[in-house]
């Protein structure tokens, strides 16, 4: 199936999560990075653990989704936790003395840590964000956040309607660029043998007639709007007004308690101090 | 009755750059459309027809000639951006690729689109794409997304973003040409509901032939000049001048128009198979 | 060598071209219990052919019909080898398609496919290099390419004057001819075309058409034509497929075919208004026959026979 970026990772569903605003579902996003930054010792990494059984078990999601949402960043974990452990110096040696490289327990604990910082950012905003809300409702909520902007020129509404007719489009043009090769195809041409430069000069037959085809597009688009009486995003109302609900103070007075309580464990808790 | 759209010697032509010269596309075209009537437009690629459909939507200005809107000219001296946005509100138009008119990623989200423009306010406009919706029988489709529908489908969400915002009159440019013969049906049985039932305008372009014979009219058109302008039985029955514009006659007007040329009395302005068997067995017999 | 060169000589060409067809031969070929399905094991799974055996004669019009989602876009794509069957094999004169995957592209010229609005794939600077462009691919020479896109775009119905121009700067009608030109020039053996008169107005639709049949004609080519105009197909094939839900479920030709007018309705698809026409006079009691599917044929019956009394 070809890529299908109108629900992007998208997972349907009717969850707490899902239904929450999108505008304010930013926000959380963004108070979820700042927490997991703050957290500093092992206690508060052990909340930041609980806090995305929560998220999770909040969004109805089935885990193997997360999991697979976590495998292109393999590599990137991998290769932290390497450097954590072998080049970070500590006061508990763990191997012999003589060895000609040693591993110190605050190296590891270090590379744990950084590894389930790592992967719980990744996956929490996943859940807040991507997997429980539409990349169309995204776009809505960053431009309604935004609109206090427009009053200093910025062209808030012109952005998002970029974005939104981008998602409309992309999988058009996908579809496209497949049919365009295929016809080319069908008269000899090769895109997977020959050197780079012989490559390179087989996409021009795909090239031209693709962006031939997307000024047609846009040329009638922009017609098709016009005759729709759009004239930009002065005096333009929405059907789906955003509305928040108690959900949303739900959800915020959990994230509080979850910043309080991190940071109190940064304060109070004993134990081990990370170090980066 | 009042016409809604009434053009008056109606002239365009295409500027061309330095070495190709400027392309008459319209000489001298004059109408009028009346309000709840079905106008079918036919003729080649090229006659003028879609460059027709861009000046009544006002896409291009004539360069001679007036065109009035709901009786007000549109070619005054004194036409503003707002006149303009107001014309629009009352003509509406659906294009030929259903891709390419689309807005959103949701189906019920690019219905409101037009309404979105003309600043209604949310409740009523909710109200409005449904029952747009209801009236091109997609209404369980509201949630999808647009680029997974059918091209017959497609079309019927653009004639629903043209009605939510309660257009009197709905231009359709070849707005058939692009679709299999399902996708056809189904566009060409939702035009005929919305002139019958919700009174709407409606002038379709188009070159197949059993598509014109549902309308009330057909305008016939040819090198930039409307050449034949009368009901589908009077026109379709002009086999000759049709053939001559680069045009089909139905197959069943064609096979009348044999047996007349072979002396038997018949009529042609017959589109219906079984009519057209009945008045065929009848000339036989009473030529017998 | 200059465009202006070429076409001097192309002049020269283009008026004794009539004398010599180099282009095409006859194809044969044959589809042994394909199946193939769309996104394999995933839960929705959709059979686009389920062991579909058909051979396409040889040296004919072969008009392929069916509605949206018959499978006929898939059998197109398996003729050339765009796609693999899941099971079955397509033989083309007798050997398997598939039998060495690195040399499909052999295959390509020899089973040549116009897709939909062909026209979407013109990109060269002007028709005459787009027309080369599938020759040069095929490592003709110099010699060998003019030669073939002369005579393609004569088959194709194309003027001189139009051959340097952009190909952007034809009309609708034109450019699917130089798209089909393109195709033409490489010289296939078994010519495939996806509803090559789509959206085309009635003259440029008879227009194509009428070149296709002549091209078949004269260079002997398998033609395969997939359409939803059963006009169209009654007029120009002589033998029609029709399938529906993955399936072949008539082969004919197109009296015959046309003729079960309540089969092929019962599978979504129309018959041409004269056919129905035809069946009306029976119940009238002026028997032509079912068998109608062209007014030619129809007025010839209806008055070839009153004649005869």
């Amino acid at each position: 199936m070809k890529a299908d970026i109108a629900f992007g990772q998208y997972c349907e569903g009717n969850s707490f999560l899902h239904r929450l605003d999108p505008r304010w579902k930013i926000i959380f996003a963004l108070m979820y990075i700042v927490a997991l930054f703050l957290a500093k010792n092992i206690f508060a990494f052990g909340l930041v653990a609980l806090s995305i059984v929560l998220l999770w078990a909040l969004s109805g999601i089935r885990a193997g989704i997360l999991v697979k949402g976590l495998r292109p960043l393999l590599f990137i974990i991998a290769f932290t936790a390497i450097i954590n452990i072998f080049w970070l110096k500590g006061e508990t040696p763990l191997l012999p003395e003589n060895w000609f490289f040693q591993i110190y327990l605050e190296g590891i604990i270090n590379a744990v840590l950084i590894v389930l910082r790592v992967m719980v950012l990744v996956t929490g905003t996943s859940i807040l964000l991507t997997y429980t809300t539409t990349p169309i409702a995204l776009t809505d909520g960053i431009e309604q956040l935004l609109a206090p902007l427009a009053k200093i020129k910025i062209p808030v509404h012109e952005f998002s309607m970029m974005m939104t007719i981008a998602l409309r489009f992309i999988p058009t043009l996908i579809e496209e660029t497949d049919k365009i090769m295929s016809a080319q195809k069908a008269r000899g041409s090769d895109f997977s043998t020959g050197s780079l430069t012989r490559r390179a000069k087989a996409l021009i037959p795909i090239l031209v007639p693709l962006f031939i085809s997307a000024f047609r597009r846009a040329e009638d688009l922009a017609t098709a709007m016009e005759c729709r009486c759009y004239t930009g995003g002065a005096g333009r109302t929405r059907m789906n007004i955003l509305h928040s609900t108690w959900r949303d103070a739900v959800m915020l007075l959990i994230l509080c308690v979850f910043v309080a309580g991190i940071v109190l464990l940064n304060i109070f808790a004993p134990g081990y101090r990370f170090t980066m | 009755m009042s016409a809604i759209i009434k053009a008056e010697h109606l002239s365009f032509a295409y500027q061309g750059d330095e070495d190709t010269p400027p392309v008459q596309a319209l000489k001298d075209v004059s109408f009028e459309i009346e309000e709840g009537s079905f106008v079918a437009i036919l003729g080649h690629n090229g006659c003028g027809k879609s460059t027709l459909a861009k000046l009544l939507c006002m896409i291009y200005t004539p360069d001679e000639g007036r065109l009035y809107i709901n009786g007000r000219d549109m070619t005054a001296d004194d036409v503003e951006e707002k006149d303009i946005y107001d014309a629009r509100r009352r003509v509406g138009m659906v294009f030929q690729n259903p891709d390419n008119q689309l807005v959103a990623t949701i189906v019920e989200e690019d219905v409101a689109f037009g309404c979105e423009n003309l600043g209604i306010p949310s409740e009523k406009i909710r109200k409005r794409v449904d029952e747009a919706l209801d009236t091109v029988g997609m209404r369980k489709y509201a949630r999808h997304a647009t680029h997974r529908l059918s091209g017959g489908q497609k079309q019927r969400i653009a004639i629903a973003g043209v009605i939510a915002m309660r257009r009197k009159c709905i231009i359709f440019d070849e707005s058939t040409a692009m679709l299999d013969p399902g996708g056809r049906k189904e566009v060409m049985d939702t035009i005929c509901r919305l002139n019958r039932e919700e009174g709407i305008t409606v002038i379709h372009i188009t070159h197949y032939m059993n598509e014109a014979t549902m309308a009330d009219r057909v305008l016939v058109m040819n090198e930039g000049t409307v050449i034949m302008d009368g009901t589908p039985a009077e026109v379709f029955s002009r086999c000759g001048e049709l053939w001559e514009a680069g045009l089909d006659v139905p197959q069943t007007t064609e096979l009348l128009w044999k047996m007349r040329e072979a002396g038997y009395d018949v009529r042609l302005d017959i589109f219906d198979p079984e009519e057209c068997a009945k008045e065929i067995a009848k000339a036989i017999a009473e030529k017998r | 060598m200059k465009i202006s060169d070429f076409g001097r000589k192309s002049t020269i060409i283009f008026n004794f071209s009539f004398l010599i067809f180099h282009l095409g031969f006859m194809g044969k070929i044959e589809l042994q219990n394909i199946t193939y399905v769309y996104g394999k094991g995933a839960p929705y799974e959709i059979k686009a052919l389920d062991d579909v055996s058909l051979t396409f004669e040889e040296g004919k019009i072969i008009g392929l019909i069916g509605h949206t989602g018959s499978g006929k876009s898939t059998l197109v794509q398996l003729l050339n080898g765009l796609i693999k069957p899941d099971s079955g094999r397509v033989l083309l004169d007798g050997k398997d398609i598939w039998a060495e995957p690195k040399k499909i592209r052999d295959v390509r010229f020899k089973v040549g496919l116009v897709m939909q609005y062909p026209e979407y794939q013109l990109f060269d600077e002007t028709v005459w290099k787009d027309i080369s462009f599938g020759p040069k691919n095929m490592g003709m020479s110099e010699d060998e390419i003019k030669k073939a896109v002369v005579e393609a775009a004569s088959f194709a119905g194309l003027k001189e004057k139009h051959l340097f121009k952009s190909p952007f700067d034809l009309s609708g009608g034109q450019k699917r001819r130089a798209a089909l030109a393109g195709v033409m020039a490489m010289g296939p053996s078994v010519l495939v075309l996806d509803e090559p008169a789509a959206g085309l107005d009635p003259g440029a639709r008879r227009k194509i058409l009428g070149r296709i049949k002549d091209y078949q004609r004269q260079s002997g080519t398998t033609v395969i034509i997939v359409s939803h105009s059963m006009e169209d197909m009654a007029m120009y094939c002589d033998s029609v497929v029709v399938m529906n839900h993955g399936k072949v479920t008539m082969t004919g030709t197109p009296a015959e075919v046309f003729s079960r007018s309540d089969e092929l309705i019962s599978q979504g698809l129309d018959v041409p208004a004269i056919t129905k026409v035809a069946r009306a006079l029976r119940n009238e009691g002026v028997d032509i026959g079912l068998d109608i599917y062209t007014v030619n044929f129809a007025a010839h019956r209806l008055l070839g026979e009153e004649e005869d009394k």
